[in-house]
């Protein structure tokens, strides 16, 4: 029955998206953590998301999504001159994440929204199911 | 003519096993909804569903399987498998995704109904027959 298999997919889809979610409140919460050295400094982590393909037939729909990995960003960090500040380095300099809040509130609501259209495929198929199964009652 | 279960069912039963494809693969493309360089896949449901209707009509007729033994049990229809096509995307993205999370949505919610529909036609056929062999 290749509804119940509706559930594995959907739930995949969750699954990415709510990795996403936590990656993005990762970085949320860290976008004002400064540090002293650039090495130490906190970076915008994102997830990596690739379609599940079917491995029995080459010409087949995908079977979910997957997360290979975490990178993160490289996109330069942000320095500012602050010496009364504990954590200044030598020169006085403090580094701050290359967390850009913008982006992360957008990424947030576009999870938030993926997360549901899988939510609501699930409601679906299970009510699909449920009417099937009372099928000739 | 006898009239047999599966001539009474019509051609609802491979219509939901359509459906219910139709819906897995719906899903995959809103589960990759944010994936890089995914493609988006559907299915025609019109010629997938006559090609069906059409083995199942030439089923036992063109080859059929050997029966030398009185249990032997002649196969359905073979379940075609359908063929999965491209979407032509209306505004792809950057990221190489073709998937519209509002076209696909709009798409499943209509596969849930018609698959609503086939099944309500299927219980009302199952209805008929239960009639016809009670007899009240």
């Amino acid at each position: 029955m290749t509804l119940f298999s509706v559930f594995d997919i959907a739930g995949s889809g969750m699954s990415a998206q709510s990795l996403r979610l936590n990656t993005t409140s990762s970085n949320l919460a860290n976008a004002e953590s400064v540090s002293s050295s650039v090495d130490s400094t906190y970076r915008a982590r994102h997830p990596v998301f690739a379609a599940i393909m079917n491995a029995r037939a080459q010409d087949q729909a995908a079977t979910g999504v997957q997360v290979l990995g975490i990178v993160e960003s490289q996109a330069p960090l942000r320095t500012s001159y602050a010496p009364d500040n504990p954590l200044a380095d030598a020169e006085g300099y403090i580094h701050m994440p290359n967390v850009n809040v913008v982006e992360e509130m957008a990424n947030m609501i576009s999870a938030s929204r993926s997360y549901q259209s899988n939510v609501e495929v699930v409601n679906t198929s299970k009510q699909l199911l449920l009417r099937t199964l009372a099928l000739g009652q | 003519m006898p009239i047999t279960i599966d001539s009474a069912l019509g051609n609802h039963p491979q219509a939901l096993t359509l459906r219910s494809q139709r819906a897995e693969v719906l899903a995959a493309n809103l589960a990759n909804a944010d994936t890089p360089n995914y493609k988006a896949r559907d299915i025609d449901f019109k010629s997938v569903l006559s090609t069906a209707q059409n083995s199942l009509s030439s089923a036992g007729a063109a080859l059929p399987l050997a029966a030398d033994n009185a249990a032997h049990i002649q196969p359905l229809a073979s379940q075609s498998q359908a063929e999965l096509l491209y979407r032509n995307p209306s505004q792809p993205s950057v990221d190489g995704n073709t998937v519209d999370s509002q076209v696909e949505y709009t798409e499943f919610a209509r596969n849930a109904l018609q698959y609503q529909a086939s099944l309500t036609f299927l219980s009302g056929n199952i209805k008929m027959l239960l009639t016809a062999i009670r007899g009240d």
